[in-house]
């Protein structure tokens, strides 16, 4: 038999990236988490930084994003993630440092943390994602809950003459003069998917320039606790979410504008 | 080096630049604000990382991620906000990660006020953050000592991947007494095989404190009681006075433990064989020392600044085998040396009831306050 030639040609046109490792994901089916996962570890393969990157994960149900990053990685308490990545950029300038939190984490015990971050123009990157509920505990009212929405601890939606309004955190951190690159994306569609990605590249970029504090908000989902399919919760994303959080650029640096990929 | 004229907060902050600390984080609260206005002017002076965080909550976390680069870091506070802390000291402790604090403390509960006070033990020694976990813990007396046991924290913190505290209290850092500074020494290039740097060449490395699988949280709490039992066999720190022939013994730690060492002179120049033992770790706690002295004495005086936390630690040491009295001045009113001669003259003229509850005596025949 002869094995030395090959007629056939592979074209490889879908692998892990080299920056994710090859562990079974402990997500929901469905969760945009694992497409967030996803993007972060081509960019990180695509920048050539993965030796490079130190990430924090938060509280929430990407406790575990560790286990899915071939890169360094520490587990921070509940909301104190941007603290905690502030303590290894200021004792490691030069590597690459990011946070990857929910909006429980983020928005609400952690919100003194992310704005001093964003304030002090900490020069680290934030992916930020938002599914307008609390996932890890089971589904309760989140500080980016839409008005109206039903969740375990609003049962009869959220009632902002009692619960108060949605947060719009990528608005408030883009006023701070800290920050260098501020966006909001969805994960809805191959085509928003597309976007998000290159938002992500242009945050990371944004840090190996320098430019301050930089984060990606994340629009996306939770069918699990939303007590739906997979394909109407992406459509949830679109109808619902989008409306109340605008998907646009809230803060670029000049220098960023012009950065083709 | 010569010896300089040193405040207790300025000092121990110049001797942890000197051991080598590459990153301190801080918020202001008094008595201890010197300390973080020193390093805003000598750690950029040096090189180093210096950042006022935004609270309390902020600083022990950035703290906990500058652990996490294996390098030499602390931050000080005083009890109100070392309660904030106990978040970020309880995983700090749960990642096995070597980081220094230095509690100035002052007088409590709540707000309090800014006196110096030793209301914190209980908070520092046993426990305050949540799970099982051991900090060791020093106790200066003096400025030089606070000074000694700055730079001591951090071998000790490094050696055992432990918490390690300076508890201090508002008189030690605020006041000022001749002591000498350390020679600078080299800051620390080498990493432990464990820091988290880049995985540059190398596999990723993990520092976490959670363990959903509770067989290895379980083997996770006895490695740092293990870990424990190598300190409390290797660590433990005291300085003894007048014991020798001493028929009577006090135990006080810090500034108590110095007051009451100017009632034990007193009472020797009249004659009195009482001596001190002074517990300079007060985790871990030099129990045999205390136990053995308790074998000879006809009593036993504990002198704190607080309602008796230390108190406890000794009657479970003593076990009975001598009777104990207690004298405690609190919320941040410091004991005269007159007031503890007075104790030494009672236990030594009429006899100490081996029964009963002598924080109740103490309660009994105590009036709060200085008259007012």
């Amino acid at each position: 038999m002869d094995t030395s030639v090959s007629t056939v040609k592979n074209q490889t046109v879908y692998i892990r990236p080299s920056a994710l490792t090859d562990t079974p994901s402990h997500y929901c089916p469905g969760c945009t988490h694992g497409v967030a996962h996803r993007l972060i570890a081509e960019i990180f393969d695509e920048m050539g930084i993965r030796e490079k990157v130190i990430g924090v994960a938060p509280v929430g149900c990407s406790v575990f994003a560790y286990n899915y990053f071939d890169t360094d990685f520490v587990e921070a308490a509940h909301g104190r993630a941007p603290a905690m990545a502030t303590g290894i950029k200021r004792l490691l300038p030069d590597r690459v440092v990011f946070t990857y939190q929910g909006d429980g984490d983020l928005a609400s015990i952690g919100m003194g943390e992310i704005m001093h971050a964003a304030g002090r123009g900490e020069n680290i990157t934030v992916i930020f994602i938002n599914n307008a509920i609390y996932g890890m505990t089971g589904g309760q009212m989140a500080p980016t809950t839409l008005p109206g929405q039903k969740t375990s601890s609003s049962p009869s939606g959220r009632d902002v003459e009692t619960m108060g309004f949605p947060i719009h955190m990528a608005e408030v951190l883009a006023k701070m003069e800290g920050s260098g690159y501020i966006v909001r994306r969805s994960l809805h569609d191959p085509k928003n998917i597309r976007l998000a990605k290159k938002a992500i590249r242009t945050a990371f970029e944004a840090q190996v320039r320098g430019l301050g504090f930089s984060m990606v908000e994340l629009l996306s989902s939770c069918p699990s606790n939303w007590g739906i399919t997979p394909l109407e919760s992406l459509k949830w994303i679109e109808e619902k979410m989008v409306p109340v959080y605008p998907l646009e650029d809230f803060k670029v640096a000049p220098t960023l504008a012009g950065l083709k990929f | 080096m010569t010896r300089e004229l040193l405040e207790g907060n300025y000092a121990m902050a110049e001797a942890a630049v000197r051991a080598g600390v590459e990153a301190y984080f801080g918020y202001p609260i008094t008595p201890q604000t010197e300390i973080l206005e020193w390093m805003s002017h000598r750690m950029p002076e040096v090189g180093r990382a210096f950042l006022q965080a935004e609270s309390e909550v902020a600083a022990i976390n950035m703290l906990y991620g500058a652990a996490c680069t294996g390098a030499r870091v602390m931050s000080s506070s005083s009890s109100p906000g070392v309660s904030l802390m106990m978040e970020g000291l309880s995983y700090i402790a749960g990642t096995e990660l070597p980081v220094v604090l230095i509690d100035v403390v002052r007088g409590g509960p709540g707000l309090g006020n800014i006196a110096p006070s030793q209301g914190d033990y209980n908070q520092i020694v046993h426990g305050g953050g949540h799970g099982d976990y051991f900090p060791i813990v020093l106790a200066p007396a003096s400025v030089q000592e606070a000074i000694d046991l700055t730079v001591l924290a951090f071998d000790l913190a490094e050696k055992y991947r432990s918490l390690a505290f300076v508890m201090a209290d508002g008189s030690v850092g605020q006041m000022m007494e001749p002591a000498e500074l350390p020679e600078m020494r080299p800051v620390r290039k080498e990493r432990p095989d464990w820091a988290v740097t880049g995985a540059v060449g190398r596999e990723r490395r993990i520092l976490s404190s959670i363990y959903l699988n509770v067989e290895l949280e379980e083997k996770t709490n006895f490695r740092l009681l293990e870990r424990w039992y190598e300190v409390e066999k290797n660590e433990i720190r005291y300085r003894e006075y007048y014991l020798d022939d001493a028929e009577f013994v006090i135990v006080g730690f810090g500034t108590a433990g110095r007051i009451a060492l100017s009632a034990v002179r007193a009472a020797r120049a009249e004659g009195i064989k009482v001596g001190l033992l002074r517990p300079v770790t007060v985790s871990p706690f030099p129990a045999a020392q205390v136990a053995e002295l308790a074998q000879k004495a006809q009593a036993m005086l504990v002198v704190e600044m607080n309602t008796g936390q230390m108190l406890n630690d000794v009657l479970r040491i003593v076990k009975g085998a001598c009777p104990i009295e207690f004298y405690g001045r609190m919320g941040g009113v410091v004991p005269y040396p007159d007031e503890i001669l007075n104790e030494i003259h009672r236990i030594t003229r009429e006899p100490v009831s081996p029964d009963g509850d002598p924080r109740l005596r103490w309660m009994q025949r105590f009036t709060p306050g200085r008259g007012q």
